[in-house]
């Protein structure tokens, strides 16, 4: 096998993996907290995106463009929170789904209106845009490796305001056992609508961050988000911890299963036979692994005690 | 019409629906309006995908939110047979079911075990996961689809090249399917669906193994949206994995939603709403989906039982 | 004779807090057993063991001696083992006919029955209706279950079990939120049930406890503190002390 690609396919799993998690950690807090099944939450993906592209062109800096995007989309969470969302927690999940599938249709519609139906780039300043030498022979994009990094410098945060400040105490205590939240006499309304606000920027940063490498377009929110459900089904609705591992787990395989199972596959399959499976197969690999979790753990790998 | 008027439906709206897109094609050819019946074609296969997903949605209250999954199924189980030829009807309809129920069983035996939220998301993955698959099959067109030349074949029995043939075999598989519906919610197999929804804590108290009775209830409205889908490949001439695209699942939530889900023609009449929204608005502006969207929001947040009440009202003739 | 159900070493613990602990039980044939014992003493946490609801962390369970200790609540309920829940527990949005006829169409073998319409078969709606004329449900069995009053709920409760036609029937506070008028009426329903049925009766009414028990066993914090006949019961100084108030004895 492929050494350098081998290691570069394993920085390229966890840089997937480090995007899937900012937005499964959001949506699983969202549904652990509020039993609320957001399919929306890849609209604040792509809003972030072209937050960031557009705040980018303006400010002529990426830095700044990322800056000012995340409290933008932040706002733009919370403003959704408040007028249709909060409105939606009492219903059932049935409601949930026709009305955030409602505001998917609005939110591509409206970026359609605002920006065009033409994807928007953000070019990448001189620094970011070269490679790195991680060995002689390995060398990796630099903004790649950025986008790990602050992609774990967040999970480790996010880990530290769960797990040692008040409002963390909240969310534990909320993803575990609802009622009880509403018992210790907090203001539920405003942790719900800044948990919801905080998904939100977690979910618009992952778009930033994926922009200059994918460029923003209309419905890139869409395929991710389904990919983000399969991480939080894995881990377990409600677990952050889950999600993280899963988040990895799934970047890993995804990445792995496009760039090697054609060659394991010719190792047991002529090799004309591979070419053809490979691509279908590595396409529906994470959902096997998620019908294979799921047929031994219903709850995913790390549900939320006491559910 | 005779069948009809044997029907035990409860109300004659029943009959004057069917009376209505019985005569349709007299009326398009006396105007030459041939639109209309495009139009209608594909309303009724929404109403059969709409009347399966009801089965699991709306009496089950399974929701699926993948339900498209099987459209796809059923039209690549008539567009791949026929890429390589074999254009024998039967021979695809009876692929389009049977790929559909195996599909059915085995991602429903691990979605049922499951409940809420997981079901709906573990739903939308495995349609997902279909949908993918189909996108990276360079042989069979991939992301572009695939034409279907030549439409399924029942050699001298029926020949459905001929659009008003087709219109007729969609019509009366469309009566056939909602009579099947209609008396399947009746039955005592019905019955015991219709409890594991309101309480299937008690349901297998009193003796129920209910996992069993809804996996098959979730078989029989994947074969049915499979049967569907092989019209809807046959109509269109072309497959392609758009058909299976999640939004397409949640527009069949839509519909059902729309139509009512407790009357036998809602479907009909929540798939032909949303036909007649879908041309009306697109024609108005480029951005329709947003007041589509709008819509949808403000049926579930303002009206009270959705669009559901108003139109069982019209549907049931009161 | 045999007894009809036997429990021996019952434990369950939810997280560390032991809701049911060496739970030893016999319930003879024919007998209404009354189990009491403050809030919280695990009494609903032993039904539904029984029950099959909740799966036991140790010990057996015998039903006619056969061990049901691990079986689901579907296949209990089909060797004749029925319960009510404290919480009315129905299928609110069908009619009350509707859910007594499930109980019944339960017991008839399968029901993968897809063509003939389930509400014109005689045979089982005449059970069906059998069963709600015993608690007095028949001029109500049209109205939508969720339109019951609370006393009419707790009466189809009992319709519920008793449609799948039980050897043994498992009552979790039957009397729960009823005023004294309804509450003599469920006795009386129970009463005329009484030569047909066994019963494990669980409630704070102790009126109706002592109308109607033939033997009582006492649970506090999760443990069996005595078991015997009402009289041995209401006499028995540990059961005084841990649970009921002289007065509540003098009472009835």
């Amino acid at each position: 096998m492929d050494w350098v690609l081998f290691v570069t396919q394993i920085l390229n799993g966890l840089q997937l993996g480090v995007l899937l998690f900012l937005l499964a950690s959001g949506l699983t807090l969202i549904f652990g907290i509020m039993d609320f099944v957001n399919l929306a939450h890849g609209s604040l993906y792509m809003i972030g995106a072209y937050f960031c592209a557009t705040l980018t062109e303006i400010t002529g800096s990426f830095l700044f463009g990322i800056l000012l995007a995340i409290p933008a989309t932040m706002l733009v969470g919370i403003i959704i929170e408040i007028i249709i969302v909060r409105r939606l927690y009492v219903q059932n999940h049935l409601d949930h789904v026709l009305a955030t599938f409602g505001l998917i249709l609005c939110c591509d519609a409206l970026v359609h209106f605002t920006w065009g139906p033409e994807g928007m780039a953000i070019p990448l300043p001189v620094i970011l845009d070269g490679q790195i030498e991680i060995s002689p022979d390995i060398t990796f994009p630099t903004f790649r490796l950025l986008i790990i990094i602050t992609g774990l410098i967040i999970a480790g945060t996010l880990y530290l305001v769960i797990t040692r400040t008040k409002a963390g105490m909240l969310i534990r205590a909320g993803a575990s056992n609802r009622t009880m939240i509403g018992a210790l006499g907090v203001d539920i309304k405003t942790l719900f609508t800044l948990v919801f606000g905080a998904g939100a920027a977690m979910a618009g940063f992952a778009g930033m961050m994926i922009t200059p490498i994918t460029e923003a377009s209309i419905g890139m929110g869409n395929d991710i988000i389904i990919v983000t459900f399969v991480v939080i089904i894995i881990g377990g609705i409600g677990s952050v911890k889950g999600a993280f591992l899963a988040a990895i787990l799934v970047g890993f395989i995804d990445t792995m299963g496009r760039s090697f199972l054609d060659t394991f596959l010719k190792l047991i399959f002529t090799a004309e036979s591979a070419e053809t499976a490979a691509p279908a197969l590595s396409a529906m690999l994470i959902y096997i692994l998620m019908a294979t979790v799921l047929t031994f753990r219903p709850q995913g790998l790390f549900p939320p005690k006491g559910r | 019409m005779q069948i009809l008027t044997n029907f035990s439906f409860q109300n004659r709206s029943v009959t004057l629906v069917f009376s209505v897109l019985f005569l349709l094609p007299v009326y398009t050819s006396l105007t030459g309006n041939e639109f209309y019946l495009d139009l209608v074609n594909r309303l009724m296969i929404l109403a059969i995908a709409a009347a399966s997903l009801n089965l699991i949605l709306g009496h089950g209250g399974m929701i699926s939110f993948g339900h498209a999954a099987y459209l796809g199924i059923g039209a690549y189980s008539v567009g791949i047979p026929a890429y390589y030829d074999i254009n024998n009807g039967l021979l695809q309809l009876f692929l389009a079911v049977t790929v559909s129920g195996i599909f059915a069983l085995v991602t429903g035996a691990i979605c049922l075990r499951t409940k809420g939220v997981y079901f709906i998301m573990i739903t939308m993955a495995f349609t997902q996961m279909v949908f993918f698959g189909f996108v990276s099959i360079e042989e069979y067109g991939g992301d572009d689809g695939l034409v279907i030349n030549t439409r399924s074949s029942f050699g001298q029995l029926l020949n459905i090249e001929n659009n008003l043939n087709l219109y007729y075999f969609i019509l009366i598989s469309l009566v056939a399917c909602l009579f099947l519906i209609h008396k399947i919610v009746r039955s005592q197999f019905g019955l015991v669906i219709e409890g594991s929804r309101s309480n299937d804590q008690r349901m297998r108290s009193i003796g129920f193994d209910t996992y069993r009775y809804r996996l098959t209830c979730y078989v029989i409205a994947g074969c049915m949206c499979g049967y569907a889908g092989a019209l809807l490949g046959n109509f269109t001439n072309f497959i392609s994995p758009e058909m299976m695209d999640w939004s397409a699942s949640g527009e069949l939530i839509f519909i059902v939603i729309l139509g009512g889900t407790g009357s036998i023609l809602g479907p009909v009449f929540g798939a032909a709403a949303f036909v007649i929204l879908e041309e009306w608005l697109s024609s108005l502006t480029l951005y329709w989906h947003f007041i589509f969207g709008a819509l949808l929001i403000i049926v579930v947040l303002f009206a009270k039982g959705g669009i559901n009440g108003i139109l069982t009202y019209f549907g049931s003739g009161k | 004779m045999r007894p009809i159900l036997s429990v021996e070493g019952l434990k369950k613990s939810f997280g560390g807090i032991i809701a049911t602990n060496n739970i030893h039980l016999q319930i003879e044939q024919g007998e209404i057993h009354a189990i009491i014992g403050p809030n919280g003493a695990g009494k609903t946490t032993l039904i539904s063991q029984l029950s099959g609801d909740l799966n036991p962390d140790k010990g057996e369970i015998f039903f006619n001696g056969h061990s049901i200790s691990n079986m689901p609540p579907n296949k209990r309920s089909l060797l004749g083992i029925a319960r009510t829940f404290q919480i009315t527990c129905l299928m609110l949005d069908m009619s009350v006919l509707d859910n007594v006829t499930l109980a019944v169409q339960a017991q008839n073998g399968h029901s993968y029955r897809f063509w003939s319409d389930a509400r014109h078969n005689n045979q089982v709606i005449q059970t069906a209706s059998k069963a709600l004329e015993q608690v007095g449900l028949l001029d109500r069995e049209n109205a939508k279950a969720s339109d019951l009053s609370h006393g009419e709920h707790r009466q189809l409760e009992i319709a519920v079990a008793l449609a799948t036609q039980p050897k043994l029937l498992l009552l979790d506070e039957p009397m729960a939120g009823m005023g004294t008028e309804e509450s003599q009426k469920l006795i009386m329903i129970l009463e005329k049930l009484k030569p047909h049925k066994t019963m494990i009766l669980i409630e704070h009414d102790m009126a109706a406890v002592f109308a109607l028990a033939d033997r009582i066993t006492v649970m506090v914090y999760g443990e069996i503190i005595a078991t015997g006949h009402p009289k041995e019961i209401r006499s028995n100084p540990a059961v005084r002390r841990a649970y009921l108030g002289d007065q509540e004895l003098h009472g009835c």
